[in-house]
């Protein structure tokens, strides 16, 4: 399976939009060391595509090889009919926000966002409105005398956002750009970024590990692992309907469920129901919310129960986690709206259209 | 934490060094140049400021001093025109070279002064390396007399003598611009050379500072240059300092003009603090 296979699938396209930026077999190795392998993605004009990964999958160098500063080892890149690969960072019409900002320690704030224009020659009273309106739109006119060490970290967040985008560029790239910020304010900018980004139109790269951000703010996700896309989908597309194990475990909770499906009917563990699949080993996510406590009242045709013993009970608020023993081996984890008492003896069910099929994901070097 | 009588037996040796082999010469110096030398070639130790007033009076000592000072600023400049690209090459173009090149321009620093001071004089002098090869390729008829025994040869030895002196801090300091900073730089469409004026160099400057600071004290107070390459038009400050201890035996009037020229380092360095604070922003 290949990252271009999978770019090309059906509603995990750009959604019908033109596309901006087109990454074509992109690889890259240091060495022996091979970071991506054969990359294809596109971004549509206006995306917000969240390019997720752990540490080590390759997502910032990815983002890198777009800005410019790094090479592809193959592949291409194209902006519109541009092959942008080739062109050195200043003459990308991409700008970044770095992860630690890298704002200018010896210029002040207005001097920062002026940076850009400034070495583009724009005329004096020109770069005086767009610097003034852009340190509007990120709401810090008032420190714009201010050096950038005396401003604090979301501060000099929204600087470097204002400096990136007084440029007008064609694809912002953000690489991580709120991991410097504590929670509270994280989410405060997770909120800010995404509408900045409708008000301005500008297609987003944004690259993080964190699986949360990434469902809040994108359009789209492109699931990285070990150099190679897992999935891009939407992120309602990629949380109920995971491509892979991997998928699965690493955006929200999961219960894997290992069985074997033989003349239509699927086994696993105490588990059973058809299904109409090919004979051999199969591998389904099941969504802790999707499993209920059984009512009396039927849950429709084909609804698969099972009993277990509850070991452990977590607390949530709205909900709780509930760890189930279904015997053989098998331990649902259970996510209900938060009951009240303590549980012991009970019977689970859920709608087998809810177990969704995935691949497996093999370990990679 | 450490014990007191820890810190006493540790900070006590440097503290009696300091005590004996700075602050009290320096005290000595200080007396010194109150005094006098009787004609009978005895100190005198009555207090006045008779050498201040000759060190302005004698146009050969103040003249002197500005001649080194002048010597010392070219010395300083060609030092920077030289250590700085060197230092900006290794930082950011010479890859996985950059240890080697920077011992080969630290190795310098370990062969003696002596060494290279006369290595200059078989160069410059009138039957030297370089005249020799002139004549050679007929371009001049007659050895270049001005090559050695000059201001010239003392800048050129100096120069060569304190450019890595000038290079150590620039390079330090040019290893210190964050990458990231050039690559943003870069991001928002400044070619090489704008990322040059505007982001490099600016966060250099500190070291810069520090590298003029070195070349120019260094070079000022220098006096085997002088002595050896420098002849009569190339004498400097410290080589009439040398013979009011020696041969003049005029040991208070030595001290006087050595006096200001401590207050003139002092003060230069004091300047050049206060510049390399105003230009760091870490």
């Amino acid at each position: 399976m290949t990252g271009s296979e999978i770019a090309n699938k059906p509603g995990s396209d750009a959604a019908g939009r033109t596309p901006l930026l087109k990454i074509q077999k992109v690889a890259k190795s240091f060495g022996k060391n091979i970071v991506l392998r054969e990359i294809s993605l596109d971004v549509a004009e206006g995306e917000f595509l969240t390019i997720l990964g752990e540490s080590g999958s390759g997502k910032t160098t990815l983002l890198r090889i777009i800005a410019g500063f790094e090479t592809a080892s193959a592949g291409e890149v194209w902006m519109g009919e541009e092959r942008l690969d080739r062109q050195p960072p200043y003459r990308r019409r991409v700008n970044t926000v770095f992860q630690s900002y890298a704002l200018f320690p010896h210029l002040t704030v207005e001097q920062n966002v002026a940076y850009g224009l400034r070495v583009a020659k724009r005329p004096e009273t020109e770069i005086e409105s767009r610097v003034a309106e852009s340190l509007k739109k990120v709401k810090m006119s008032a420190h714009a005398k201010s050096k950038p060490s005396k401003i604090s970290g979301g501060q000099q967040q929204r600087v470097a956002l204002a400096r990136a985008l007084v440029n007008r560029p064609r694809l912002l790239l953000l690489d991580e750009p709120l991991s410097a910020l504590d929670a509270n304010l994280r989410r405060q900018m997770q909120v800010e970024l995404k509408s900045l980004q409708r008000e301005v139109g500008i297609s987003f790269i944004f690259v993080t590990h964190d699986q949360e951000e990434a469902m809040v703010m994108s359009d789209r996700i492109a699931l990285l692992r070990s150099g190679e896309l897992e999935q891009v989908a939407t992120p309602r597309e990629i949380y109920g309907r995971p491509s892979t194990a991997y998928a699965a475990q690493f955006i929200g909770h999961t219960n894997l469920l290992q069985g074997e499906v033989r003349a239509g009917v699927v086994r696993c563990a105490p588990l059973m129901w058809t299904a109409e699949l090919p004979d051999g080993p199969v591998l389904f996510s099941l969504r802790p919310e999707k499993v209920r406590l059984a009512t009396t009242n039927a849950c429709g045709a084909g609804c698969v129960r099972v009993r277990g013993k509850v070991r452990q009970q977590a607390f949530h608020g709205a909900t709780e986690l509930i760890r189930v023993e279904c015997g053989e081996g098998l331990v649902l984890v259970v996510r209900t709206p938060a009951s009240g008492g303590a549980l012991n003896d009970i019977e689970l069910e859920f709608s087998p259209e809810d177990a969704v099929l995935v691949r497996e994901s093999p370990e990679r070097i | 934490m450490f014990s007191r009588a820890y810190k006493t037996t540790v900070t006590l040796p440097p503290l009696v060094w300091v005590t004996v082999f700075l602050l009290l010469p320096y005290l000595l110096m200080f007396c010194y140049s109150f005094w006098s030398v009787s004609p009978s070639q005895t100190i005198v130790h009555s207090w006045n400021l008779a050498n201040y007033g000759e060190l302005l009076r004698v146009n050969v000592y103040w003249q002197t001093l500005l001649r080194s000072m002048w010597i010392a600023a070219r010395v300083t400049l060609f030092s920077l025109l030289l250590a700085y690209p060197l230092a900006y090459f290794l930082s950011f173009c010479a890859g996985n070279k950059k240890d080697l090149l920077y011992q080969l321009v630290i190795i310098p620093l370990w062969v003696s002064y002596l060494v290279r001071a006369y290595a200059w004089k078989t160069i410059l002098g009138s039957d030297g390396v370089l005249n020799t090869l002139l004549q050679y390729v007929h371009i001049t008829k007659h050895p270049l007399e001005f090559l050695l025994y000059s201001p010239f040869a003392v800048v050129l030895t100096l120069t060569h003598i304190y450019t890595p002196f000038a290079f150590l801090p620039i390079y330090a300091a040019l290893e210190h611009v964050p990458r990231n900073l050039v690559e943003a730089s870069h991001d928002l469409g400044a070619t090489p050379g704008q990322t040059f004026w505007k982001v490099i160099l600016p966060l250099s400057i500190p070291g810069v500072v520090a590298g003029a600071t070195f070349a120019f004290v260094l070079s000022l107070g220098d006096f085997l240059a002088p002595l050896l390459l420098g002849g009569p038009s190339g004498i400097m400050i410290s080589n009439i300092v040398v013979s009011l201890f020696g041969a003049a035996y005029n040991w208070p009037l030595g001290a006087a003009i050595s006096l200001c020229m401590l207050l003139l380092v002092v003060g230069l360095l004091f300047f050049s603090e206060r510049l390399e604070k105003k230009w760091s922003f870490s």
